[in-house]
Formats: structure tokens, C-alpha cells, sequence
């Protein structure tokens, strides 16, 4: 495969995977409301729009199995079926397999894997046999799906044929003979063009016998063409006597279908609707002039402006549903035009790239700083101050590029609060706040498999079942929230239901079987909730499907400490549970405070630090201090890192928060603040508690920086463990 | 009564094309012939050719006919004739002339 088509390819993947989020959406609306036709249309818009992409790259496999899906679709928006809970869950397998295809088709595959392709078989049908239930049910089945091309059916049935042809209506003008032309001259050439079905010489105009001009024409004819001519080709049998004669041309039903294919396959142009109409050939130049020519007759009358759809379907120009068509599309066009002017698609490599350069540029600026500070320049000095302004105004839009809103993320749920709540029986709503929240794309990519399993385990342990709800007098449908806010430089996602809550008791019985605490342990509710995070802790009796295995919470934690962030639970018995998950907004820049310890450099994050206050002079042996009358636990990072060297007489206290509890970092030098590039660890490093990556000074030297929420988490916990102990 | 009838019938053979450039001077002698009443057999075996303005003529006339108690028949239809009833299917409006001929008794 070239590299164009590679790239195509790419870009199809990725915009079907949007139109498919779409779609999928939509069929969940749909089974909400089956009678919303505009939902419908998106849906089926949706569908033909991955199906039309799929044909451009030359996917087999996709443009048929979405053919069928779109089949199916057109019926339903045609009325003539309509959404069954069955058909509703099929739609959305559907979806799935699509999804599967486009998975499918990344890894570059062209033939479908047995695997795969016995699902595809069954699922088209499943498909087709919902379709054309309505009319044939006993032999739904006997069709073989996807023999053959659909036309081939159509010809059954009289009734079928006589309306299943173009409909030629012409009336001559008095003059035509005189100039030369004879009518019969133009049937005899319409019937080359295909089989006349049917043909009335429509006589009524003749006059009296003494009125009568023998040499005027008085014929008109109403002719059944069955033929495979375009419309254009029709009207050209009477492209002589266009302007003597009045002309109309039907579409056949069969017809009707392609156009309305050719109409949503139109190039995503600005396009008046007229002109849609010529280009896929449901209407002719010639018609659409003289409905324009109409409708400026009319304009000049002092009449309000009809639309141009209205005049050619009073002309007989063009049926109504066609114009219909036409005008969805050319709404769709011009949605699509207003959102490409405010959006424009960039790739994500490059996107990196930029932020590694400006990553880069704030580790230069940071050393062209120093060096300014050491030559003692005032000039300089000022320039490189500059400098570094505008460096840190470019590295926040750079940032800022990257963010996006976190309700991609939230309703992709929606699905799986269906799924899984049907699976188990109970009746669950999700509700979404904080849609618009915004934060890292890398962030976002990474939060979706924690999040997911908070709301698998909350639908499945939260929500008791409807009988118990209905008994403690709380409603029936349970519910599950998702709400996402800014705070204090990170962002907060929590997981909410209106469940029984955790089962503390159990809890502190599972913990001791497991010897994750002692029966001395003095553990606040709280505590004991948070325990559930601890590997292979869980509480349900029966383990299901869905969770209760124990691989679960601890999971969800380790995922999102690897993202630099926190969780933690709080319950209420009976009132249901909340899992707060905390996340910085990036991952790439911080902007820190450079202290020192001996000959280290670290770096605290700046948006943790509290304030900054001197160490009193008392030989430091105890782990806190009197900040104010407050109990502050202090972490020495000397004795913490375990780093050579007696501590210098005067030393800093970084008082820090990790945004409920206050812990006062112990170090010899305060450097200020400081711009910074994390450089994630090596694996080697993994484990290391306390840090959460490094950075590049100006000097070249390498500065670590702390992980905070760690820090405080480690120095809380002794502090609780020794307060239990004493 | 074949007889009776058979001697009541005027028979007109129409010996020019039935063309626009015709059809002038051919409405009147046709029309002509309508007025007369009775029975009239129009024999169109010579008419070599036809176009639209000959078609209208021949339905004005089998119109006229009916409107004046005139039995008018067209017979002995040529070729192109016969072509040109069958290309606007107006075989049934004019009355099935091979139908006709073969009823007759002559």
C-alpha cells in the first residue's frame, strides 16, 4: 500500500470511528425513541457515511457488511419496519462489528479472519432477517443474503412494472409540425431508448372540425418507459423542441433510491440545491432553468420567494422525497463546513513533537536564564527574562492544543450502563455532569479502562437489585454518576451511585482473613473503604461475570497512580458510594519549585505548594512541627533519600498539599520557581515511591522530581500508624 | 342484411400520404365525406405515409363521424399506417380496423 493510501486509510479509520460513535449513540436514542425521525437520519447518515468511505479505500469487507446495515436503516426510516427491543440490540452488535472491521482493517488485513467472518455471516443475518419481515415473513429466511444485486428482484408483479419505469408526459406546441418536426418522430426515438410499458395519445386538445388547424399539432402523449436511460438522455429526445413543447419527466421508484445514494455520495461542497439535484441527475438543466425562471416570475409578482424545492415539485419536475433529500444534505454540508472553519485535524505525533520541542525550549531558556543571572547583565538579563515570559506563554497554548473535553470519554458509558445493567436485570440510568472538563488527551486516552471498571463494579455492587432498592424505600431505577471539575491545578473524575454502599464490616472481616490489618487496628471507616484498592481484595460472595474476581480495584489504582493521580472511595452506608479519582491536567510540564538538599536538586510540583517557612533551630528529631497551632507531619528528605552529608544550620520547610492533607518537606535551599519538562523515569524506577520523574536543570544538571500526593500519602500513614500504636 | 348494408356504403379510397403537407387540403375532402352520413369505408391502402398531423386528422374525423351519426371506417391500412396507430397505441380510439375487415363480409 502506498503511503497516500496509507494515510487515506488512516484517516478513514479515524472518521468512521467518529461517524461510529455517532451512530452508536444514536441507535442508543433510537431505542429511547424510536419515532425521532432526525435521529434516525443521523443514524442512517452514519452509516452511509462508512460505508461510502469504505468503498473509496477499497474495503471489501466493511462496505458490504455496512451495505446490509444500511438496508436495513432505509427501511426503518422508510417506515416500513419498525425498532423491536431485538432489532434495537442487533443495531447495536452491529455497531460492535463494525467497530471489530475497522479494528480489523488497521492492522492492515484485507480478508476477513474465519473468526470474524462467521460473526459477519451471522449478524447479516440476523440483519436481514428483521428486513422485509413486514411484507415476508415465511420467506425471510429462504433468501440467500447478498446473492445477487437487490434490482433483480424488483421485477414481480404487474403492478411493480407499470410504476417501475420513467414517466415521460409530453404536450406539443401548436407550431411544432410547422417548423418542421414531427411528433411521432420523437416516441419512435424514445422507444430505442427502452421498452415503452405503456403509451396514451392524449387527444383531448383537438378542436371542432371547423376550428381545427389541419396543420397544427394538438397530440400530447403520456408514455411508460422502462429503460436504464438517465433522465438527461430522456430529455434530450426532445432537445429540438425544448422550448415547444411542455415536458415532464418521472423518476421510477427503483430510481428513486440511487439518486438519493447519489445525492448523500455528493462531494462536500457548498451546494445549492438545484444544482445537488443536476448533479445527480434527478433533475435536468433545462427543468431547474425554468424553475428558476419561475420563481423569479413569481418574485417579481411582489410574492414572497418560494424555495426552488417547492416550485420543482409543483412542476412535476422532481419528486418530493428527492427534494427532501437534497436539502438534508445540503444542511448536513453546511454543518459539516461551519465545524471544519472551527476545527482543524492535526496528527498526534506532530502534536507531540511541538510539546517535546517546547519542552526543550524551556530547558534552553532555563539555562540561557542562569547564565543572564551569572554575567550580571542588566540588558541580558531583561532580554532573557523576556524570553522566558513568552516561553511559558508557548508552552500554555502548546499545552493547551492538547486538551480535550472529557465527554468523548463519559458517554462512550452510556452503552455500557446499558449492556451491563440489562445483563444483570436492573434498571440504571447514568448521569453525566462536567462534560465540558477539560484535560490532557494523553490523560484521557489512559483514563478510560479505570473508569470503566468503577462503572461496571458500581452497576454490579452498587446498585442493589430493584427488590431490595423498592424495600428501603429508595426508587427502583438505580443511578450512576460521572462528574468531572477542575481543582487546584488537577482534575477530578468521580464515580457516583445511589447504591448500598461499601459493606464496612465485611471489609474489616476480608482484610483480617487476608492480614492486611490486625484486630488491634484502630481503622476509620474511611480507611477501612480505601482498603478495598489493596490487591486481591474483594468482598462479593459470588463472584459474576462482570467483577468480583479481585483483580479489579487494585488494578484501577495502579493505573492511575501511573498517571500521577489518586483515588480514593468514600460510602455511605445505604446512600450509595463515590470514587474520587484525581488527576493532574498534564503530564508533560509542570511548573515547579527548585529546592536543594546537599548537592541534589529536587523539584515539588508548584501547584502543591502551600508556603515556604524556615526550620527553627531545635535539634529535629520528631516528625512534625507547631505550623500556627496546627500539627504539621514533616518529611526530612535528607533522612527520606537517605543522602550524605550534615544538614546546613538553616534549613526550609515546603509546606505542601495534596489537596486534603498539609505535609512540610524538609530541605537545605530554596531555589524559587522553575519551569520544567518531566522526563518520565526508566522501568528500573518504577517502583521508586516518592518520585515521579526528572528534569533537566539549566546547569545540565539532573533535578528528580517528588511525587507529592506519595509523599503525603506515606507520611500520613506513619504518622496514623504510630499515633495507633502510642 | 349484408346485402342492404353493402350497397349503403360509400367507399372513399384515400390515395395520398397523410403528411403535414397534406393535411390541408385532405381535412376538407375527409370532412367532406362525414357530412355525407350513412356508411362510409375510407380505404387508406395508398397512403404511403404518416406523420402526427395525418394521426390528428384521422382521430377529428372518426370524432366528427361519431358526432354526426356517421358510420366511418378506415380500412385496407397500409403500412406505415398501421405502424404509426400502433406506435401511439391508438388502435382501440380508432376502432380495431383489422378487426373490422375481417367481420366484414365482402
Amino acid at each position: 500500500m502506498s503511503d497516500l493510501n496509507d494515510e487515506l486509510v488512516l484517516t478513514y479509520i479515524q472518521e468512521s470511528r467518529d461517524q461510529l460513535a455517532e451512530l452508536e449513540a444514536g441507535m442508543l436514542m433510537l431505542e429511547e425513541d424510536p419515532a425521532d425521525r432526525a435521529n434516525l437520519d443521523a443514524i442512517f447518515r452514519a452509516a452511509h457515511t462508512i460505508k461510502g468511505g469504505a468503498g473509496v479505500i477499497e474495503c471489501g469487507f466493511i462496505e458490504q457488511f455496512t451495505h446490509h446495515l444500511e438496508n436495513l436503516l432505509d427501511q426503518l426510516r422508510g417506515g416500513l419496519l419498525s425498532v423491536t427491543p431485538a432489532l434495537a440490540s442487533e443495531l447495536l452488535r452491529a455497531a460492535d462489528h463494525i467497530a471489530a472491521l475497522l479494528d480489523l482493517l488497521e492492522t492492515g488485513a484485507e480478508q476477513l479472519p474465519e473468526a470474524l467472518a462467521a460473526g459477519d455471516a451471522e449478524l447479516v443475518r440476523a440483519l436481514e432477517s428483521h428486513l422485509d419481515s413486514g411484507n415476508d415473513t415465511a420467506g425471510a429466511g429462504a433468501v440467500t443474503p447478498g446473492m445477487g444485486s437487490p434490482d433483480a428482484f424488483e421485477s414481480t408483479g404487474g403492478g411493480v412494472v407499470a410504476s417501475d419505469g420513467w414517466h415521460i408526459s409530453v404536450r406539443f406546441g401548436r407550431d411544432l409540425m410547422r417548423t418542421g418536426n414531427d411528433p411521432l418522430s420523437f416516441i419512435r426515438y424514445l422507444t430505442t431508448l427502452g421498452e415503452v410499458v405503456a403509451l396514451e395519445t392524449i387527444t383531448d386538445a383537438l378542436p371542432a372540425a371547423d376550428e381545427m388547424d389541419p396543420e397544427a399539432c394538438y397530440l400530447g402523449f403520456e408514455v411508460h418507459l422502462r429503460s436504464g436511460a438517465s433522465k438527461a438522455d430522456i430529455e434530450q429526445v426532445f432537445d429540438f423542441v425544448r422550448d415547444d413543447c411542455s415536458l415532464h419527466i418521472l423518476a421510477p421508484r427503483s430510481k428513486i433510491a440511487e439518486y438519493l445514494d447519489l445525492i448523500n455520495e455528493l462531494p462536500e461542497d457548498t451546494m445549492r440545491l438545484g444544482e445537488m439535484l443536476v448533479r445527480c441527475g434527478a433533475l435536468t438543466s433545462a427543468e431547474l432553468d425554468a424553475g428558476l425562471e419561475a420563481q423569479r416570475m413569481l418574485e417579481a409578482d411582489g410574492e414572497e420567494r418560494p424555495p426552488i424545492g417547492e416550485i420543482l415539485v409543483a412542476h412535476q419536475a422532481v419528486r418530493p422525497e428527492l427534494v427532501e433529500a437534497a436539502a438534508v444534505r445540503q444542511q448536513h454540508v453546511q454543518e459539516k463546513k461551519q465545524q471544519e472553519a472551527r476545527l482543524i485535524k492535526v496528527r498526534a505525533d506532530k502534536l507531540d513533537q511541538l510539546i517535546d520541542l517546547v519542552g526543550e525550549l524551556v530547558i534552553a531558556g532555563a539555562s540561557a536564564q542562569l547564565l543572564a543571572d551569572r554575567a550580571r547583565v542588566p540588558d541580558l538579563k531583561e532580554a532573557t527574562s523576556e524570553v522566558s515570559r513568552l516561553v511559558e506563554d508557548i508552552r500554555d497554548s502548546a499545552l493547551q492544543l492538547r486538551m480535550v473535553q472529557i465527554g468523548e470519554t463519559f458517554s462512550r458509558f452510556n452503552r455500557v450502563v446499558r449492556d451491563v445493567s440489562r445483563e444483570l436485570g436492573k434498571t440504571i440510568t447514568l448521569q453525566v455532569t462536567g462534560g465540558e472538563t477539560e484535560l490532557d488527551k494523553s490523560v484521557v486516552e489512559r483514563i478510560g479502562d479505570p473508569l470503566m471498571h468503577l462503572i461496571r463494579n458500581a452497576i454490579d455492587h452498587g446498585i442493589e437489585p430493584a427488590s431490595e432498592r423498592v424495600a428501603a424505600g429508595k426508587p427502583e431505577a438505580g443511578s450512576v454518576g460521572l462528574n468531572a471539575y477542575h481543582d487546584s491545578g488537577s482534575i477530578v473524575i468521580e464515580v457516583s451511585d445511589d447504591g448500598g454502599g461499601l459493606p464496612i464490616e465485611r471489609i474489616r472481616e476480608r482484610a483480617l482473613e487476608r492480614g492486611l490489618i490486625t484486630s488491634g487496628d484502630a481503622l476509620s471507616d474511611k480507611e477501612l473503604a480505601n482498603l478495598i484498592f489493596e490487591p486481591g481484595f474483594s468482598t462479593k460472595a459470588q463472584v459474576t461475570n462482570l467483577s468480583g474476581r479481585g483483580v479489579g480495584m487494585d488494578v484501577v489504582r495502579r493505573n492511575i497512580s501511573a498517571l500521577r493521580g489518586e483515588v480514593e472511595v468514600h460510602s455511605e452506608p445505604g446512600m450509595g458510594s463515590r470514587f474520587t479519582i484525581r488527576l493532574p491536567l498534564t503530564l508533560a510540564i509542570i511548573d515547579g519549585f527548585l529546592t536543594g538538599v546537599g548537592s541534589a536538586s529536587y523539584v515539588i510540583p508548584l501547584d502543591t505548594v502551600v508556603e515556604c517557612i524556615e526550620l527553627g533551630q531545635s535539634g529535629q528529631t520528631r516528625d512534625y512541627l507547631n505550623l500556627r497551632g496546627e500539627v504539621l507531619p514533616t518529611i526530612d528528605l535528607r533522612h527520606n533519600f537517605e543522602l550524605p552529608g550534615d544538614p546546613p544550620a538553616r534549613r526550609s520547610v515546603v509546606v505542601v498539599s495534596n489537596g486534603r492533607a498539609k505535609v512540610g518537606v524538609v530541605v537545605d535551599r530554596l531555589h524559587g520557581e522553575f519551569q520544567t519538562v518531566i522526563k518520565p523515569l526508566g522501568n528500573l524506577f518504577k517502583h521508586l515511591r516518592g518520585i515521579s520523574g526528572s528534569t533537566i536543570l539549566g546547569s545540565g544538571d539532573v533535578a528528580l522530581i517528588l511525587d507529592v500526593p506519595a509523599l503525603v500519602s506515606t507520611v500520613t500513614r506513619n504518622e496514623s500508624a504510630q499515633l495507633v500504636r502510642q | 342484411m349484408p346485402d342492404n348494408s353493402q350497397a349503403q356504403v360509400q367507399r372513399h379510397v384515400l390515395d395520398a400520404d397523410l403528411t403535414i403537407y397534406h393535411a390541408a387540403e385532405q381535412m376538407p375532402a375527409l370532412l367532406a365525406l362525414v357530412a355525407k352520413g350513412g356508411r362510409v369505408e375510407v380505404d387508406l391502402r395508398g397512403v404511403q405515409a404518416i406523420d402526427a398531423a395525418g394521426l390528428q386528422l384521422l382521430i377529428l374525423v372518426k370524432r366528427e363521424a361519431a358526432g354526426r351519426d356517421t358510420t366511418l371506417r378506415f380500412v385496407g391500412h397500409s403500412e406505415p399506417v398501421r405502424e404509426a396507430i400502433e406506435l401511439c397505441q391508438l388502435a382501440a380510439a380508432l376502432g380495431d380496423p383489422l378487426l373490422l375487415n375481417a367481420g366484414s363480409p365482402s
